[in-house]
């Protein structure tokens, strides 16, 4: 595994998102006995992505589990060990395979707290890789958070950064209840300032990444990344772009949201699921429910996901998603409309 | 007592001297038999009284009652020990029963009331009572089955000498969960008693007709570990059984695939007709009803006295009686605190 990277400049310590999951994994281990990782491959292999890494090696085969390609029996065997006093972190390989593992995790995890009528809690994290730009075509590519994010009793994040994903899953272990944590495939070679020490990042706060008076983008994930580098064109052209990061999307922090719409008028969402009854749709109706529609100065735009497959040969599957250029042209686009 | 016609030469041998014990029977104590005959009473009452509830209109919603399969649900339970674990399933009161749970709490539940095992949010198919390593009832067929492997990796992470017992049907044999949960707790030796209660349909499906092997226990050796399969209605055959796979599944001696043959004499839930089986197959199992067997065979082994069989009846009826009262009195839940429980912390 590459060691970590210190940047000469600015003596801050640089991680992958990978690498920063990976020590944010040991030092829950470290830190507690209950914590133990388990998924297809994540021993040995060190996981599909590389993200357990050494973890095997460091803490041993009682809690760095090799399985069998059982992703339902997984999901529920996380269900029973987080019921009887364990932290199970489950990793699905490809977020893909979740849909195997469904019952468990929205009949099951989900609900238990409140079918029994709040007297049990199923401290459960499930990481699932997720995401398109590999070429892995329409089985292995997908962006299903929003399924999760419509069950309540669940918890849903997105972390953009190796900073957010240490400190969220930190978070996401130490909480009472199921997490699952879409991470996305192509940030986890991406570096990012990572502080050695295990620390907590919220869960249902936003952060701000970029400030700006003429139009808030809302996004999570890898699109705040694009939303990012499109941002710094659109400043060229005078363009003030104000960048919501999510980080979690459920419980989502409308507040956040809300206040920065309430100052730019403008909201694009943009997110890489499928944009029919996705993530945009609620944030959008969210605002038109508020009191802040009426600082809109345009109407609200989503860029989502195509109602279609993520497909295999590498420009379709780029025109499948929101890139850079389509929140360029769309935040453009939304600086040139009037509501009337 | 009615004496069943299969039992005949017992009945004759009680005015005389017993016939040998065999041995099932000799290795439960008084007491023990006492309390599980009681606590099959229980279920039973229990059972019936959700019934006439459900019929006079006092409770909505639906049921699956257990009637029949009592010797299934007690014997397997009689040698767990208190901190040891159960998953039940949607047909699960009398798990719950013989797990320890308090009717009356139970009751209250199935009335959807505030002082149910689950403040009324989970009706009669999510009775949990944590208290006595209940983990839950489960509506979802074969739910239950990956649950007991993760607690199983629990019990072992943790150093623990409990067992978890996981009871399902014959549908949720050919559930994929089946297959992965038997794999995976054979494969680490997980100390899980999965234990099927083969009540003979999945719903209207005759298990005959869903799978082609003979008993669900077959499969046991697919995934490397032991299969057994008993008479259901017996309920020292179960209880022997169940002895075997929770001893070895403590000693860390893995899984065991426990088949209980039995048969529910209700219907699958309310609005089974019994469009899928005859009138002569429920009266024959009638007659081979466990809690009638058992009785049958403590008089004719002299273990228990006759008279003492009503007064262990009427026990179990005046409990019942008395928590079928705290249900219709306790209260309802406030609609204000309805999503309290969906999110600890």
């Amino acid at each position: 595994m590459p060691a970590e990277v210190i940047t000469q400049e600015a003596g801050v310590r640089q991680l992958s998102y990978a690498e920063a999951i990976r020590e944010g994994l040991g030092q829950a281990m470290e830190a507690d006995p209950r914590v133990f990782l388990f998924g297809e491959d994540v021993g040995v292999y060190g996981g599909a992505f590389g993200v357990s890494g050494d973890l095997l090696r460091r803490f041993g085969p009682e809690r760095v589990i090799d399985t069998p390609i059982s992703e339902l029996g997984l999901a529920g065997a996380a269900v029973g060990a987080a019921l009887t006093g364990m932290r199970p972190v489950l990793e699905i390989q490809f977020s893909d395979f979740v849909t195997l593992a469904m019952e468990q995790i929205v009949n099951q995890a989900a609900k238990i707290r409140f079918m029994f009528g709040g007297k049990a809690s199923v401290p459960m994290v499930v990481r699932l890789p997720g995401g398109s730009g590999t070429g892995a075509a329409a089985q292995h590519s997908q962006s299903l958070e929003a399924w999760f994010a419509h069950v309540p009793g669940l918890k849903v994040l997105q972390p953009s950064t190796p900073h957010d994903a240490k400190g969220l899953l930190l978070a996401a272990i130490d909480d009472p209840n199921p997490v699952l944590i879409f991470e996305h495939k192509l940030l986890y070679k991406t570096k990012g300032p990572v502080p050695a020490e295990a620390y907590r990042e919220p869960i249902g706060k936003a952060v701000v990444r970029r400030s700006g008076r003429d139009i808030t983008i809302v996004g999570a994930s890898i699109m705040t990344l694009r939303a990012a580098a499109a941002a710094e064109k659109l400043a060229g052209e005078g363009i003030g772009t104000e960048i919501i990061d999510l980080r979690s999307l459920r419980p989502i922090d409308f507040a956040t949201i809300a206040q920065s719409v309430r100052k730019t008028g403008r909201l694009l969402i943009v997110y890489e699921g499928v944009k029919t009854m996705g993530i945009g749709a609620e944030i959008a109706a969210m605002i038109a429910e508020s009191d802040v529609f009426g600082a809109l100065v345009a109407p609200i735009a989503r860029l989502g996901g195509a109602d279609s497959p993520i497909p295999y040969n590498p420009s379709l599957e780029k025109a499948s998603v929101p890139q850079e250029d389509d929140i360029l042209a769309a935040a453009r686009r939304l600086m040139h409309k009037r509501k009337r | 007592m009615q004496i069943p016609a299969a039992d005949s030469a017992t009945a004759a041998a009680v005015r005389e001297k017993p016939a040998l014990q065999r041995g099932e029977l000799s290795a439960l104590d008084d007491a023990t038999l006492r309390a599980a005959l009681r606590r099959m009473h229980l279920i039973r009452k229990f059972e019936e009284v959700a019934e006439q509830s459900y019929m006079r209109g006092l409770v909505h919603g639906t049921m699956h009652l257990s009637i029949g399969q009592e010797a299934s649900a007690v014997g397997s339970t009689l040698h767990l020990r208190p901190d040891d674990y159960i998953l039940s399933t949607h047909r699960g009161h009398g798990h719950c029963i013989a797990k320890g749970a308090d009717p009356a709490r139970m009751l209250a539940e199935f009335f959807g009331k505030e002082t149910g095992y689950c403040r009324g949010r989970g009706g009669s198919m999510h009775i949990a009572d944590l208290t006595t390593g209940n983990l839950g009832a489960n509506g979802i067929v074969a739910g239950g089955l990956p649950i007991a492997v993760g607690v199983g990796m629990s019990i072992k992470a943790q150093k623990q000498s409990r067992v978890c017992m996981v009871f399902f049907g014959d549908g949720a044999a050919n559930e994929g969960a089946f297959h992965e949960s038997l794999n995976m707790a054979a494969i680490w030796k997980l100390p899980v008693v999965f234990l099927c209660e083969n009540n003979k349909y999945g719903m209207s499906m005759d298990i005959a007709n869903a799978m082609a092997v003979a008993n669900v226990a077959d499969r046991a050796s697919a995934y490397g570990t032991r299969g057994i399969t008993v008479d259901g209605n017996d309920l020292p055959a179960v209880a022997a059984a169940a002895k075997i796979a929770i001893d070895q599944a403590r000693q860390g001696d893995g899984p065991t695939l426990l088949e209980c043959k039995t048969y529910r004499l209700r219907g699958h839930s309310k609005s089974d007709r019994n469009l899928y089986r005859t009138k002569d197959e429920i009266e024959a199992w009638r007659q081979r009803d466990p809690i009638r067997r058992l009785q049958d065979e403590l008089v004719a082994q002299q273990r228990i006295e006759a008279r003492e069989l009503a007064a262990i009846e009427q026990g179990a009826q005046h409990e019942i009686e008395e928590a079928l009262e705290f249900a219709k009195s306790s209260a309802d839940p406030d609609p204000a605190q309805l999503t309290r429980d969906v999110y600890a912390g």
